[in-house]
């Protein structure tokens, strides 16, 4: 159903009758933040839905969110750190693998359940009038505790090889910020387009596979020759993978590559996809029940 | 409270379809703009347009259909308002564009207050939460704040029967269990502006008894509804006013009594022999549904049936060359005036299985004993091949049927005591053993 706009906002009749007005829209459309706002309800159940529903009618269950970063990272661990010997710092390779896995594994599931999500709420949308920004919102969402519960195993992974915490730790929080705007920024174009080119839905598992080497995730950007890493900074996740590192492991295990400015510039290109993706996100909406 | 609830003014949609601005893959797309650039300025219609609309196709290879054209209405708060039409007449579009889920593409329309609209039962129900997680999470969806589904959750449990099965997921439900807990959950909604569409032809008589009494209930609190059906007894009751809409233009709007009455002479004038101006729900484009005659049991030709006799309804057919196939099934389904199905005749039903036809012929379809009473009686005419279908008209053609001796017993069955009448046969009264009759 489709509430109108104060459904939400209205907690009883006493409320003024919220008027509203249906007619063509043109052009570029602002971001209904207040819209967003009213149907945080439904947001909430959205990604509530998507956990509930992840790992039902599966053997182990939440257990797969553990299994996956470790299994990844055994498998690096064999090929990188064992049989090609990659510089990893002074950190063992497995827990510097699995600090970058970290922020990928997050940042892959986003990417990948964004883009589909607008083609998978197919039936919502022909049916149900809501802000259509819910969908890969509640997406990117939803991912967030896989990587709480893999950030948990790393508490133990760190507590195991003895690594001391510092302050830094603080700073994950923004990181874990800009791996959701990138994802989400890319999510919302992705999207978008899948309602009309189901080529996206081919295209996404293997881009996402092309990105992960493209970043310094599972070897150390110092492997990169200097001259080539400004064109590491222009991939926003190579400033959340070398931060968590930094973060998490100290300076030893990060690269020298992390500095202030490449950090910045992946801030502004980040925030850059997550604005054209807006626009072009709510442009194309309109549409959507109309071709999904 | 007289005051204005929905104010609709020149609302339009149209649909472009055709070759033009959908292009499916990058491929296409990318293909498309380079065919432009090589052949600009010629034809190119694509083969996916539909047959039955008219085309007016462009330059481009698009044509542009509207599937809503115009419309201007009024619902004053706290008026019932139906909305009548046949398929393909826009009902939908209407409800889509007032629903917000789709633009309008000309006109606006003004809601006041606040607007819950079920398009559908059920809507957002994942299979594999329960019962209870899918009443909150539909009722999220349909706009309920969880303060309210708190609220309401009792009541809805004891609407919807399944008590027991709440803690089950719904993909365990039966198919009657789960549409009454999505309709509870939609009957608990309460915004002032309502708008419905056919949610009510799902359940059991049972459920569907009760979901038209709540449905009343809604209408007599003084809510402003908008009711889209084609269940004309249901629009009948509930609904003091009634909209009509043809091919995406409303051709009457007022008293239900009276727009229903000319939403039946549509049919009436359809009462022809020839299809030839209905348009099908679906043709794909190998064999069309021509004509319909009504044959007695002598083969005359007739205007109307007598219940009870032997009737044949033949159905004319042009294909696009004689067919040889595994299988093609004729159909033929009888409605009565508020669009209950009555029975169906299926030609695979009764073993015939055809495999060849001619391209240009007719089927017959023989009913030895006409089991409808005295009424007015709808027909949908149906053909696959090849279990793929090639055609379907809906209301095909109005049938009267005329009161007859059925049980051959020199008296006439009255037309309102039940739709359909079956041969039976009465026993002689049979005494019981004595011991017994004093049991």
């Amino acid at each position: 159903m489709n509430t109108e706009p104060k459904l939400a906002s209205s907690p009883a009749h006493e409320a003024p009758a919220p008027v509203t007005v249906i007619r063509p829209t043109r052009g570029l459309t602002s971001v209904d933040l207040d819209a967003l706002w009213r149907y945080r309800e439904l947001l909430f159940f959205l990604v509530w839905r998507d956990i509930k529903v992840r790992y039902k009618q599966t053997a182990l269950g939440v257990a797969w969110v553990v299994l996956q970063p470790l299994a990844s990272m055994a498998l690096f661990t064999l090929l990188f750190g064992v049989l090609l010997d990659a510089p990893s710092g002074e950190m063992p390779y497995p827990i510097f693998a699995y600090a970058g896995l970290l922020p990928w594994s997050y940042f892959s599931a986003a990417l990948s359940r964004s883009s589909s999500s607008v083609v998978n709420s197919a039936n919502l949308i022909t049916k149900v009038y809501f802000p259509r920004l819910i969908i890969p919102l509640s997406a990117v969402l939803s991912s967030l505790l896989d990587l709480a519960v893999s950030g948990l195993v790393f508490g133990v992974l760190m507590v195991l090889y003895r690594v001391p915490v510092t302050s830094r730790i603080l700073l994950l929080p923004a990181l874990v910020l800009l791996a959701l705007v990138t994802a989400l920024g890319f999510g919302l174009w992705l999207s978008a387009l899948n309602v009309r080119y189901r080529d996206v839905n081919y295209l996404v598992p293997f881009a996402v596979q092309i990105w992960m080497y493209l970043t310094p995730v599972v070897y150390a950007s110092t492997l990169i020759p200097e001259r080539y890493r400004i064109l590491l900074s222009l991939n926003p996740m190579t400033g959340v993978v070398e931060g968590f590192r930094w973060a998490l492991l100290g300076s030893a295990a990060a690269s020298t590559t992390l500095s202030a400015p490449l950090v910045a510039v992946s801030i502004v290109l980040a925030m850059a996809v997550l604005l054209s993706g807006l626009v072009y996100f709510r442009a194309t909406e309109r549409t959507f029940a109309d071709i999904v | 409270m007289s005051d204005v609830a929905i104010t609709v003014e020149n609302l339009g949609k149209s649909y472009r379809i055709g070759a033009g601005p959908r292009h499916d893959t990058l491929r296409d797309a990318v293909a498309a703009r380079l065919r432009r650039r090589r052949d600009r300025g010629s034809r190119t219609i694509d083969d996916r347009s539909p047959g039955g609309l008219s085309p007016s196709a462009q330059s481009s290879g698009s044509e542009t259909f509207w599937a809503l054209r115009d419309v201007s209405f009024e619902v004053k708060s706290g008026e019932v308002m139906g909305v009548i039409g046949r398929n393909g007449a826009g009902k939908s579009t209407l409800l889509k564009i007032l629903s917000r889920i789709t633009e309008p593409t000309t006109g606006q329309a003004v809601i006041r207050g606040r607007v819950g609209s079920l398009l559908e039962v059920g809507t957002g129900f994942h299979p594999e939460l329960t019962g209870r997680e899918n009443i909150y999470l539909n009722g999220a969806i349909l706009g309920m704040h969880r303060s309210e589904i708190d609220r309401r959750f009792d009541e809805i449990v004891a609407f919807s029967e399944i008590e027991r099965f709440l803690d089950t997921p719904v993909k365990r439900y039966s198919s009657g269990m789960y549409v009454r807990l999505a309709f509870a959950v939609a009957a608990h909604l309460d915004p002032e502006v309502l708008i419905v569409d056919e949610v009510l032809a799902v359940g059991d008589a049972a459920f569907q008894k009760k979901c038209l009494g709540k449905m009343g209930d809604v209408a007599g609190e003084g809510r402003t509804v908008l009711f889209v059906s084609h269940n004309m007894a249901a629009v009948q009751n509930l609904c003091g006013w009634c909209l009509l809409l043809r091919e995406g233009v409303a051709v009457a709007q007022g008293n239900t009594a009276e727009v229903i009455s000319q939403y039946m002479d549509d049919g009436r004038a359809r009462a022809g022999r020839s299809l030839g101006s209905i348009a099908p729900r679906v043709s794909a484009g190998r064999l069309r549904l021509t004509t319909l005659d009504l044959l007695d049991g002598d083969g005359n030709d007739v205007s109307s049936f007598v219940c009870g006799d032997s009737v044949s309804l033949v159905m004319g057919f042009i294909a696009k060359g004689a067919i040889s196939c595994s299988s093609a099934v004729f159909s033929l389904a009888f409605y009565d005036q508020f669009g209950r199905s009555l029975f169906l005749c299926r030609s695979d039903f009764t073993g015939r299985d055809y495999t060849h036809l001619p391209a240009h012929g007719s089927v017959a379809c023989t009913v030895p004993k006409l089991p409808l009473p005295a009424g007015r009686y709808f027909v949908n005419l149906y053909c696959e091949v090849n279990g793929r279908v090639e055609y379907w008209v809906e209301s095909a053609r109005a049938i009267d049927v005329e009161q007859g001796d059925y049980y051959g017993s020199g008296r006439l069955p009255a037309p309102e005591r039940g739709d359909l009448l079956v041969p039976h046969e009465w026993s002689e009264p049979i005494s019981a053993p004595e011991d017994l009759a004093h049991a």
